[in-house]
């Protein structure tokens, strides 16, 4: 190397290898207009060519939440906590989708972009993160109506039920951001792991299902505890974010600080993973895949 | 003064070839352990192994780049060259940081673009319009800068007619017209472009090189090109970089480059000696080659040159009536013409003869040429033949920017009188 091009200052350096810590933070946010314009894209696209349009976004929440208040409500008996079954069940079908949606669509990020990421170069983890903003959008529209089903139960309400609005929702955004980052987190993590062997893709779609079912979503937390399961569902970190989101919303459900500040460790720990997994990974992943 | 604005030190890359995903994952855990937890050596990327495509190595690990350096000054036109396989998209990919190099390092300064592929990230859903700013995004552009230049990429692009229709319904010209026009508008100081050329009509090609000449010389913005035709890749760059088999063969003056990375080809054979082995009793050949006048055989033809062909050989018999007759043929070993010295009123002596053929300036177009020798007696009888005596290729010659950089059809392009009345 010669003296002249040494002492010069250059934008940029490309090296096979870089410290784990190298997230450029800079290019993220020199490329925040491409975020929104893919936001733009998948929800445009959604629902092109299509008769209903967005409103295939109430669709599966409504048909779920009647499945479950059948299933669960009424045929096992399972107890809502003293909520009207619909909003119990919606409540935990909105949150949980939201977090669902963001894992499994951000665990597939590197194959499905292969192409796109294999000949242009533009920060990696813009893609992901536009997944999250566009579920955003999702899950917004999906609020939505749950917030007409609460009108609805409030002007004509189910005998023997209750629900009210707590001072937990200033909570909401918080909660919101941990269901987002904890989905993003793990999503990270399994996108980078299966850039080369694809095992854990197949593991993603039930695995997911299957969480559901160990989160507090077609059960309260109080009666997992009553059946002796609550130590176990306790420790999954989806629980306290639903149930805050039920209690902030709803007024029932076991929302302490512990639980909730149990939920955020969690989520920072996992995002901070994924991101540092994700960008070792993004460096040579067109290689393997 | 011009200063380096890339800089590549010791640059390389190794790809794993065949199966991934089966049948490595015992090797990836071995290979891991000994290179990260012992700290030693890569034992699976050999070293000093060749990437030639074409011979079987016995590494699963290949060198598609090894240890390139070079520097590039600012507003300097790069051709890389190559055959098919030399690293020269393993360059352009490590260069616009879509993946990373095995080792070494790139230095850069500035915003580089790359255009491996026109049209990259297009939503065959979404309108022209909306496409021109999602590709401007996915290229680095920001949105109000895409704004300000919208009329112009539309203007540039020609579909402006069709820019609120999704394009899915566009044709594939279109399609490329369009994602060249975003790409072409980028504000970036460095700008890599792989053979994007290869599509498009005769027009919109003209406007790409066009448009690449401007960014280059006009704006002084840094160009690297990626391209078989060496009729572009010599109009529109001033330096050139051969590589072969992930390794720099020749770098410096476009011109140099262009003729070293064709007549190193092997299949072509522009000069001939032969021993007495070939001897025949009443005729023996030494040497024959084909070169510009005025040059050696060394040196590359080209569309608009004088060629000459010289041929030497031995008489042996002064009784016999013998003759030297050519045939041109093409690449495919179709036959173009004959001709002979006969027809010239070129009679032979007894002994040593060497004759000279003159082909008219700019006679044969561009392409690949046999040619085949016939001696001949009385005028019937074929005494001696060799097929393929000579393989050689005529290239392009220089062309102006915005002129059509293809092959004219047909083979030869010969100069006739003409007159106006």
């Amino acid at each position: 190397m010669d003296n002249s091009s040494q002492s010069q200052n250059w934008d940029l350096v490309i090296k096979g290898h870089s410290s784990l810590f190298d997230v450029k933070f800079k290019d993220l946010w020199h490329y925040r207009d491409l975020l929104f314009l893919f936001v733009k894209r998948d929800f445009v696209s959604f629902y092109k060519q299509t008769i209903l349009g967005p409103l295939w976004f109430f669709i599966q929440p409504i048909f779920t939440t009647i499945v479950f208040t059948f299933v669960f409500g009424n045929l096992a008996g399972i107890s809502t906590d003293g909520l009207p079954q619909y909003l119990f069940y919606l409540s935990g079908i909105t949150a949980w989708n939201y977090f669902s949606d963001c894992l499994t669509k951000t665990s597939t990020v590197f194959r499905d972009n292969a192409n796109i990421f294999g000949k242009v170069y533009f920060p990696r983890l813009i893609m992901p993160l536009s997944i999250v903003v566009s579920n955003l959008v999702r899950f917004g529209v999906q609020l939505l109506l749950m917030v007409c089903t609460m009108v609805y139960f409030y002007f004509f309400p189910i005998p023997g039920t209750s629900f009210e609005i707590t001072a937990g929702l200033l909570l909401f955004p918080v909660l919101v951001m941990l269901m987002a980052f904890l989905g993003l987190g793990f999503g990270l993590i399994i996108t980078a792991m299966t850039t080369k062997y694809r095992d854990l893709t197949f593991l993603v779609t039930f695995g997911v299902q299957l969480l559901m079912y160990g989160t507090t979503v077609i059960y309260p937390l109080s009666y997992a505890e009553e059946k002796g399961y609550g130590w176990i569902v306790d420790k999954n970190p989806m629980t306290g974010i639903i149930e805050g989101f039920r209690y902030a919303f709803l007024g029932k459900g076991e929302f302490t600080l512990w639980s909730i500040g149990y939920s955020a460790i969690f989520t920072v720990i996992i995002l901070f993973l994924g991101i540092i997994i994700f960008n070792k990974t993004e460096k040579n992943f067109v290689d393997t895949i | 003064m011009s200063k380096p604005i890339i800089h590549v030190e010791n640059l390389s890359k190794a790809y794993q070839i065949g199966q991934i995903g089966t049948g490595t994952i015992s090797r990836d855990i071995e290979r891991f352990w000994i290179t990260k937890v012992l700290g030693k050596d890569d034992p699976f990327l050999k070293i000093g192994e060749t990437n030639d495509r074409s011979t079987k190595g016995d590494s699963d690990i290949v060198w598609s780049l090894r240890d390139i350096n070079f520097e590039i000054n600012q507003g300097e036109a790069v051709g890389i060259i190559g055959k098919n396989g030399a690293g020269k998209s393993t360059l352009l990919k490590l260069l616009s940081r879509v993946t990373s190099p095995t080792t070494g390092e790139i230095k850069v300064k500035g915003r580089i673009a790359s255009l491996l592929e026109v049209g990259t990230g297009f939503h065959p859903e979404l309108s022209g319009r909306e496409n021109i700013y999602l590709n401007g995004a996915i290229l680095g552009m920001r949105k109000k800068e895409i704004t300000r230049k919208l009329d112009e990429i539309i203007d540039f692009s020609g579909v402006e007619r069709y820019v609120d229709t999704p394009v899915k319904r566009y044709s594939s010209g279109m399609y490329v017209r369009l994602a060249f026009a975003v790409a072409a508008h980028l504000e970036s100081e460095i700008l890599i472009v792989d053979e994007v050329l290869a599509v498009g009509d005769a027009e919109f090609q003209k406007k790409c090189l066009g448009k690449m000449g401007e960014i280059s010389k006009g704006q002084g913005r840094t160009v690297l090109f990626v391209s078989h035709n060496m009729a572009a890749v010599k109009s529109l760059c001033n330096k050139g970089i051969v590589l072969e088999n992930g390794l720099i063969k020749k770098m410096g003056d476009v011109e140099n480059v262009v003729s070293y990375y064709l007549t190193g080809d092997t299949e072509t054979q522009n000069k001939r000696t032969f021993s007495s082995q070939h001897d025949k009793p009443e005729f023996a050949i030494h040497q024959i080659e084909v070169n510009p006048v005025g040059k050696t055989s060394n040196e590359i033809l080209d569309e608009y040159q004088e060629i000459e062909i010289n041929c030497d050989f031995t008489l042996k018999d002064s009784s016999r009536n013998l003759h030297v007759t050519f045939v041109l043929s093409n690449e495919v070993g179709e036959p173009l013409f004959t001709f002979s010295h006969v027809h010239g009123g070129l009679k032979l002596k007894h002994g040593l003869n060497k004759i000279k053929c003159r082909l008219p300036k700019g006679f044969l177009n561009i392409g690949s040429y046999y040619l085949a020798l016939y001696v001949i007696e009385d005028s019937k009888k074929t005494i001696f033949v060799e097929k393929d005596i000579l393989a050689f290729n005529v290239q392009e010659g220089e062309r102006a920017i915005g002129m059509w950089m293809g092959k004219e059809p047909g083979f030869i392009k010969p100069i006739f009188d003409w007159s106006i009345a």
